[in-house]
């Protein structure tokens, strides 16, 4: 249960968010503020480049070995006394999460804020199931109650200006005096704080997200500003991790590295309000803290990523910097990107996890200017991989029918466009049915040479010459 | 096949390694071990005063508060005085802290002190930070007995006592600390490094203090090691 994405849907998004005077106005703070702060702090350490080096090489050597931190991970955390689970899919990952609540019959869940939460779906998969999940992070907060999903990777809500948050609180928090004074963004933030503050008190299961993993003492790390992950992860008898596998990290001296340059790059802080190293469940004297500790790992498309041309993607730490230095984030906001991930490294990642088919327009969305690159903390070719995309979906549209059906007959049937379409397309309908029901061909009658050494992608939709058609009347 | 296994065989496959080949392990394990340490800012590597120096004005510059006072004898006059400035209430509440436990808390008899973890309903807590690291303004506190977790998130005003001799230069010498104490495989549930007070900025990037935790973070150094070291 993936989030729905409009990322088919760019184009359209693109020139909505370009006409909404509103987005606009947020949009501009983004533009003016971060750069600036970023350069500011990174002016005031000269060793700044020399660490971006060095958390690109922390990034790419545990890559290389995460096979066995992982395992070295798993085993010391699990001797601490954590639970790991491993999830391969999103939906797995959100079964094992709705699980761990029905088990401990959870009423009240917190969360702090999670990508990999966005990613999976896992809210809406909690609501489906019957749990009511209360995210506690102010930006997460509001995109919450509007039924959204997060602009921006650090700052969910950024596309929001003060006016419409007063509105949504008003709206959704109905117990409260009609004629309060919610005129200063501090006033919303003490509402929020004290209609938050019921909930942390009162939850049984508190799920946050994870900025490190690190191996030599089996800990998940979070780093926030507000508060919340901590008081989410502390305050209930269950704690849950949950946390994608390129988290991994060998050393606290390799956390150490990526601590420097991640709040630089995000915020313009030197160092987040709060970092904090969670190891294992509340101890036997301990007066606080969870008495179970889950951490999910989760997979969903990132060993795949490791094998081709997107491994460098997986150096990410989720800073934010590429989208706050970039033209095109700056004009159409991270909505229009039409998934959780927007701006360069989401036209980067959103391919390789949603598929290229629905993702294909979002690589075109930059100017290669190369902004992104120059400040990305761990150094991610965030240009050149777009281009490997664009390439790839260029080939992709090109003959997508050529790759489908590999048969010498196509040639002769593509040189008679009318013929070819009633000739194909009784038999894609079949393939897609047979196709949407496994997702893959492990083999197809005319296409051996083909799929013997992969699996062929079932048609998933319309075919390309249908695409075609109504693109051209649209 | 589980998917723990899936997940180990997709990655061995990617990166087409068995898991059992000598050379990676090894490399993996030596690295674990060493710990080879990166790179480090020069701007913590100063003598004792100046580290100090460095520690409080990260501190203020992330509008946390500061004080120093010379011994643990002081401390209960620092904190009421404290207390009064704010109009606070002549209420905290402490772990079982060694440290805070040897203060002469009689010396401000109108101050009312009460021992162990907060359920949200105390406006103010003190801890004992376990070091500092001068670098950023930043605090390290451990969970436990000693200073409850829920002591540093809950309450509107927290007060961090820091001793002198443990503010450390860098993280690196602050995680070292950690490990040579506790080892690699015992390590307290929470590590807390705390950089100011708590704030957001998710309402138009307005910076606002006190989101979750507390609105105000005040520290106070002492300086006399010979007061914290004869408990
Ligand atoms: S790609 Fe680089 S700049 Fe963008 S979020 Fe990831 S780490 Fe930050």
């Amino acid at each position: 249960m993936t989030h729905h994405t409009t990322s088919p849907r760019f184009k359209d998004n693109t020139k909505a968010a370009l006409v909404d005077p509103e987005l606009q106005k947020a949009l501009h703070f983004v533009e003016t503020n971060f750069p600036q702060r970023r350069r500011n702090v990174a002016d005031m350490l000269p060793e700044f480049d020399a660490l971006r080096d060095s958390a690109r090489d922390i990034k790419n050597h545990t890559l290389s070995f995460l096979d066995l931190y992982l395992e070295t991970f798993e085993a010391r955390a699990m001797a601490r006394g954590s639970k790991v689970h491993f999830a391969v899919t999103a939906d797995e990952a959100n079964r094992i999460v709705t699980d761990i609540c029905r088990e401990h019959g959870a009423e009240v869940i917190t969360k702090g804020k999670s990508m990999v939460g966005e990613e999976t779906g896992l809210n809406a998969f909690l609501e489906a199931n019957g749990f009511a999940p209360v995210e506690t992070d102010l930006g997460e907060y509001i995109i919450q109650i509007r039924h959204e999903l997060p602009s921006h990777i650090i700052m969910p809500a950024v596309h929001l200006r003060k006016a419409q948050i007063e509105a949504d609180f008003r709206r959704v928090h109905k117990d409260l005096p009609k004629d309060r004074n919610l005129d200063e963004p501090a006033a919303l933030l003490a509402e929020a704080r004290a209609t938050l503050r019921a909930k942390f008190l009162a939850a049984d299961v508190g799920i946050t997200g994870a900025n490190f993993l690190v191996a030599e003492t089996g800990s998940a790390v979070i780093v926030t500003n507000e508060g919340n992950g901590d008081l989410t992860a502390t305050l209930p008898k269950v704690h849950i991790v949950l946390a994608s596998i390129e988290k991994l990290v060998p050393t606290l001296d390799d956390m150490a590295q990526l601590m420097r340059v991640l709040a630089r790059s995000a915020t313009g802080q030197e160092m987040s309000v709060y970092t904090t190293v969670m190891t294992g469940p509340r101890r036997p004297d301990d007066p606080d803290g969870p008495l179970e500790h889950h951490i999910v790992i989760v997979d969903n498309g990132r060993t795949a990523m490791l094998a081709g041309k997107f491994r460098d993607m997986l150096r990410c730490i989720r800073c934010g910097a590429c989208l706050n230095h970039c033209p095109v984030y700056h004009a159409i906001g991270g909505h229009a990107y039409g998934w959780v991930y927007p701006g360069p490294m989401g036209a980067v990642l959103t391919p390789s996890l949603i598929g290229i088919d629905k993702a294909g327009h979002l690589p075109n969305a930059s100017s290669f200017c190369g902004r992104c690159e120059e400040v990305c903390p761990v150094r991610i070719p965030l240009p050149r991989l777009m281009r490997f995309w664009r390439e790839r979906e260029f080939e992709r549209r090109l003959s997508p029918t050529v790759q489908r059906t590999g048969m010498k007959l196509w040639a002769f049937f593509a040189k008679r466009p009318r013929l070819y379409r009633l000739a194909t397309w009784p038999a894609m309908q079949v393939l897609a049915w047979f196709g949407r029901k496994q997702g893959r061909f492990r083999s197809l009658p005319f296409a051996t040479g083909w799929t013997k050494h992969r699996d062929l992608p079932a048609p998933q939709g319309k075919t390309f010459q249908e695409q075609w058609r109504e693109r051209s009347r649209s | 096949m589980s998917s723990r296994d899936l997940v180990f065989a997709s990655i061995r496959r990617a990166l087409g390694v068995t898991g059992a080949e000598e050379p990676r392990r090894k490399a993996v394990a030596d690295r674990l071990r060493d710990h080879p340490r990166g790179v480090i800012p020069k701007r913590g590597q100063l003598g004792a005063e100046e580290r100090i120096a460095l520690l409080l004005a990260k501190i203020e510059a992330v509008s946390g508060t500061t004080q120093r006072i010379a011994s643990l004898d002081d401390l209960p006059a620092a904190v009421g005085d404290y207390l009064r400035a704010h109009n606070l209430p002549l209420a905290l509440k402490r772990g079982a802290d060694p440290v805070l436990a040897a203060a002469p808390w009689e010396r401000e008899p109108a101050l009312t002190v009460t021992i162990g973890a907060t359920a949200g309903d105390d406006l103010v807590a003190i801890s004992h930070a376990d070091g500092a690291a001068a670098e950023t303004g930043t605090l390290v506190l451990l969970s436990g007995p000693d200073n409850p977790t829920t002591l540093n998130f809950l309450p509107d005003n927290h007060i961090v006592v820091v001793a002198a001799d443990t503010v450390q230069g860098d993280y690196e010498s602050v995680l070292a600390a950690l490990r040579d104490r506790f080892g690699p495989d015992g390590l307290p549930r929470a590590i807390n490094l705390v950089t100011g007070p708590s704030r957001s900025a998710d309402i138009e990037q307005t910076l606002i203090l006190g989101a979750h935790g507390p609105r105000r973070l005040h520290v106070i150094l002492v300086d006399r090691q010979a007061s914290l070291n004869g408990v």
